[in-house]
């Protein structure tokens, strides 16, 4: 009977000093150097894996930053300053400024501007709804109000509003997960500042935008002419804002015929 | 001898699947599914920790406990080894096919203590399977795992889109589904022995 209980003590005893060892063994002669310092970088990052910073997650990006010195510390969209300084404290580099950035919805076509053209009972999902003649509304270059951008984002920006998505700059991190997520390609990522900004993002004759949306650019080209640091262009019956050069003095936003201007507060 | 392997691999893949069958490995084939290239990953890792562990418990058992009349300590010696198995894979890997590790490394202490595993190799002790059996029984339901991962992981991305009832969102209308997919396999039952009859 003792002789048993002895027999099963060592040989499990056995088999699991065998399997120490050979663990112990294994990490010592096997082990992979980590850099100390993507260790480090890595656990200033804020973890949302979202890709802004153009590598495939917080973890590469760690990696990229330790490994090769001339990937700039600031490229952490959604930590934003307080990360850049955090990332260049850790490599010993110079702070470099990193703009504060948010997400734009080029679109003021709501239920009351956008004329509806179908009523729609499918999938709530933007890229569903585009599939099924280009959406409810008339234009069908505008938002088309199932909110894939709001469910694309992780903070909790965007919501929607009388059929169109609306970000919350205070919330927004400029992660771009929203701008990758419309299929109308309707948001981009903005400087943000007190610039003007295009709230239409339709590239038809202004006849035919006119008959679809109130708010939509018909490409008159009078915020062309009016602008005094040349900083719109009326691009294929569409204006568009070189933010660098805009100052934000407004004039664009008073004399827009249609209202598709809009000046952003911060 | 071809024609038993292929009725063990066959109803371990279908007939016996691990998860929809006999309710093992619950806990990934709930967690890992949402994402049908996360599932596939899964899956293919646990095919690998399978077939592992499998290779070095059977000797054991057959070779060690047996002999000496210690068969009742099955399950703790077969957590052990399968346990340190896992770990000392995982560091190889790490090392020498780093590829590798980054696409299974993920999953593989989360197959560490799964049961999937220990109910496969604890299984082809008590069905009296030689080396060779037990190895293609390992790969036939790691094979099986992979299966019910990937098919779940379909229905569930399909799922997500359909808005279930508020009070069924979320893990209410998966484990339904799950349960479906689960009555949808019993089907297979009784199907492979025909086969070869």
């Amino acid at each position: 009977m003792t002789q048993a209980i002895i027999n099963a003590v060592l040989l499990v005893a056995g088999i699991g000093l065998v399997a120490s060892l050979l663990i112990s063994v294994a990490s010592t002669f096997m082990s992979v150097k980590v850099n100390e310092k993507e260790v480090a970088v890595r656990d200033c990052l804020p973890g949302a894996n979202c890709g802004a910073c153009g590598y495939s997650g917080c973890d590469a990006y760690a990696k990229a930053v330790a490994e090769d010195s001339s990937v700039p510390a600031n490229l952490c969209r959604p930590g934003g300053a307080s990360v850049a300084k955090a990332v260049a404290d850790v490599m010993g580099v110079e702070v470099l400024e990193s703009k504060p950035m948010a997400a734009f919805v080029h679109c003021h076509g709501d239920c009351f501007n956008n004329a509806q053209k179908e009523i729609y009972y499918g999938l709530e999902s933007c890229a569903a709804a585009k599939m099924l003649y280009g959406g409810k509304g008339a234009c069908t270059a505008g938002c088309l109000g199932c909110g894939d951008c709001a469910k694309a984002c992780q903070y909790d920006a965007i919501c929607m509003e009388n059929g169109i998505a609306h970000v919350d700059t205070r919330k927004c991190t400029a992660c771009g997960m929203c701008v990758k997520a419309c299929p109308n390609k309707l948001i981009s990522i903005i400087p943000l500042a007190e610039k003007s900004v295009v709230t239409c993002s339709n590239h038809e004759k202004g006849a035919v935008v006119r008959k679809e949306c109130k708010n939509g650019c018909i490409g008159c080209m009078k915020c062309q002419k009016n602008c005094p640091a040349e900083a719109i262009k009326v691009v294929d019956n569409l204006a568009v804002v070189d933010y660098d050069k805009c100052i934000g003095c407004g004039t664009c936003v008073k004399g827009c015929p249609v209202g598709c201007l809009e000046l952003i507060k911060i | 001898m071809v024609k038993t392997l292929l009725v063990i691999l066959l109803s371990s893949v279908l007939v016996n699947n691990y998860v929809l069958n006999k309710f093992l490995g619950i806990c990934p084939f709930l967690g890992v599914s949402k994402k049908v290239d996360q599932a596939t990953g899964m899956g293919l890792a646990v095919i690998f920790v399978m077939l592992v562990s499998t290779a070095a418990t059977w000797p054991i058992q057959t070779y060690l406990l047996d002999p000496n009349g210690l068969g009742y300590l099955q399950t703790i010696v077969f957590i052990l080894v399968i346990a340190s198995l896992v770990q000392f894979v995982e560091i190889v890997l790490k090392k020498y096919i780093p590829s590798l590790y980054r696409s299974l490394g993920v999953y593989l202490p989360l197959i560490t203590t799964n049961c999937a595993v220990l109910g496969v190799t604890i299984n082809n002790i008590k069905d009296e399977y030689s080396f060779l059996e037990s190895m293609v029984s390992s790969l036939g339901c790691g094979l099986g795992f992979l299966l019910a991962m990937v098919i779940f992981a379909g229905v569930r991305s399909k799922v997500e889109d359909a808005l279930p009832p508020k009070s069924f969102s979320g893990i209410p209308i998966t484990l339904i589904s799950a349960s479906i997919v689960s009555v949808a396999f019993y089907g297979f039952g009784g199907v492979i022995e025909k086969l070869f009859a």
